[in-house]
């Protein structure tokens, strides 16, 4: 069997990052595998601009952004197959990976960084009411649609799901020429960023129903009708409120879902952020199995992803050379009152990094304090005025202040 | 005094504007330039993509390079449906100069080979 010492599974902006800095921390035998006929996975599709402030410093669209990275790898000839789809990861590290060119190949590998992305919730997995008909598709399936491929998928468009695809194509296919009748959103709240209900719906007079969802689909063979109901604040349907509306397209923006099958079937415990629980090294509760970028949970802003695929890159670069101390203590991250997740959910003991927590909110709030806890030792707190569900919250612990605490780790929100 | 939602960066701060334009609410100073922006002459940047005539069923991503006239996005994507262009394409290439006279080029955004 042939030996690699580093396998990246994905080229997206997780993979591609982690590639880098892996290649960087001095580690030369690394195989990216990509299943897609090119390099950069979603951010080819994602052709709007938005991305990069944080990262380069100037606003870029997601293929520019991913060009930047795809220079770097090439720069750096770090190796990729492309058309390569990974079919299974064993516990030891065994990657098999299916391709026209090589066929099905196995590969022993020292560490391996997942980096695959999400995929989206379908009708299936909203149990959406009404009938089986076509024109019920994802947004990220319409933009690939529009953005790959140049299809329009309908000319009168509801969009469930307030999400950021969903906003974005709402956008984009009223610019192509679509009549986009409204985005409606099952929570009280938008599940998408502030300047995305600006510069996607306010900018085109695109209604946002909030505590709306679709109470029915009617259509025989195409889509015909919507019809969204008001929801109680137990999200289910108050009689007597549908409205409808004649489309022929509904999209689907209803929430990412960390991509982790191959995980899954190796038992890989998984968090509530639905991706692989993770110590502050983005290294699965198998050894040498690393994670990053979406799979592990998703992100509100790609610069943020390719942040840390970078320390899931460094790593396993210090797993390889056998630098991290698996024998150290283990101290366990809980999400308390507030949140829907924390990220890493266990630190070992005597970082060699300083720790960023990451978590997102459970509902919007303001004025909170954030208390990082064990047992009765603070080690951090923090005032944040707003925090809502959709933007990713990150706080850095300097790895000084963990010297000494033993006890399980508790994040939690208080009112000021 | 007008509120509004910067769109510079994923923050999205609320930003509110008073009479004399004095701006507050905004992170950076990217925000106040966006605020005065919005309300004096507001601008977007457009992206789309265009037919590649030289490959099957291939498109490239384009985009304005500068932002133009919030109220003139419709007609610049109607020029934009006219563009197409030949492989090898290079990300910064000029497909389009001026559009409309707007003082905005349209610009490939993605490299194919």
């Amino acid at each position: 069997m042939k030996k690699v010492d580093l396998v990246i599974i994905g080229s997206g902006a997780a993979g591609m990052a982690a590639a880098v800095e892996a290649k960087r921390n001095g580690i030369d035998d690394i195989l990216i595998l990509e299943k897609d006929e090119r390099l950069g996975g979603i951010l080819n599709q994602c052709i709007h601009n938005g991305f990069g402030l944080t990262e380069f410093k100037e606003e870029l669209t997601g293929p520019e952004y991913l060009q930047r990275f795809v220079e770097q790898v090439k720069e750096l000839k770090i190796p990729y197959k492309l058309n390569a789809q990974v079919i299974d990861l064993s516990k030891d590290k065994v990657v098999t990976y299916s391709s026209k060119e090589d066929g099905l190949v196995k590969l022993q590998a020292k560490a391996v960084i997942m980096a695959t992305g999400c995929y989206e919730r379908n009708a299936g997995a909203i149990m959406l009411p009404g009938d089986r008909c076509s024109g019920i598709i994802t947004a990220g399936t319409a933009q690939r649609y529009l953005n790959i491929h140049g299809l329009m998928v309908g000319k009168r468009v509801v969009i469930l799901g307030s999400g950021d695809i969903g906003l974005i194509m709402a956008r984009r296919l009223t610019l192509e020429g679509a009549k986009v009748l409204c985005v409606s959103e099952i929570q009280p709240y938008s599940a998408g960023l502030n300047r995305n209900i600006q510069q996607c719906l306010i900018d085109f007079n695109i209604p946002l129903y909030l505590s709306r969802t679709v109470s029915k689909v009617i259509g025989k063979d195409r889509l015909e009708k919507v019809v969204l109901s008001a929801v109680d604040e137990n999200l289910q349907v108050i009689p007597g409120t549908a409205m409808e509306f004649e489309c022929d397209t509904l999209i689907l923006s209803v929430g990412l879902i960390p991509y982790i099958s191959l995980l899954n079937y190796i038992d890989c415990p998984t968090s509530s952020a639905k991706g692989a629980v993770v110590n502050q090294y983005m290294e699965t509760m198998i050894n040498g199995i690393f994670t990053c970028g979406n799979c592990l949970h998703v992100h509100d802003v790609v610069d943020f992803v390719s942040d840390e695929a970078r320390l899931a890159g460094r790593s396993a670069a210090l797993y390889i050379k056998d630098k991290i101390n698996r024998n150290a203590n283990r101290i366990n991250v809980k999400p308390g009152n507030g949140l829907s997740y924390v990220l890493p959910q266990f630190i070992l003991e005597d970082s060699l990094e300083d720790i960023v927590i990451k978590f997102r909110v459970r509902k919007p709030v303001q004025d909170q304090i954030v208390w990082i806890r064990s047992g009765e030792t603070i080690i951090m707190k923090q005032i944040k005025p707003v925090m809502i569900p959709s933007e990713m919250v990150m706080i850095k612990i300097p790895k000084e202040k963990l010297a000494g605490i033993k006890e399980d780790i508790i994040v939690s929100l208080e009112d000021r | 005094m007008k509120e509004l939602t910067c769109i510079v960066c994923p923050r999205g701060c609320r930003l509110r504007v008073d009479d004399n334009m004095n701006v507050t609410g905004n992170a950076c100073p990217r925000g106040e330039k966006y605020a005065i922006n919005e309300l004096t002459n507001p601008t977007r940047t457009i992206t789309s993509s265009i037919r590649v005539t030289n490959r099957p069923y291939t498109l490239v991503s384009v985009k304005t390079d500068k932002p133009i006239p919030k109220d003139k996005m419709f007609d610049v994507m109607r020029e934009i449906d006219k563009l197409s262009i030949e492989a090898p394409t290079h990300i910064g290439q000029v497909v389009k100069e001026n559009i409309l006279g707007l003082d905005s080029n349209i610009v490939i955004t993605k490299n194919i080979e």
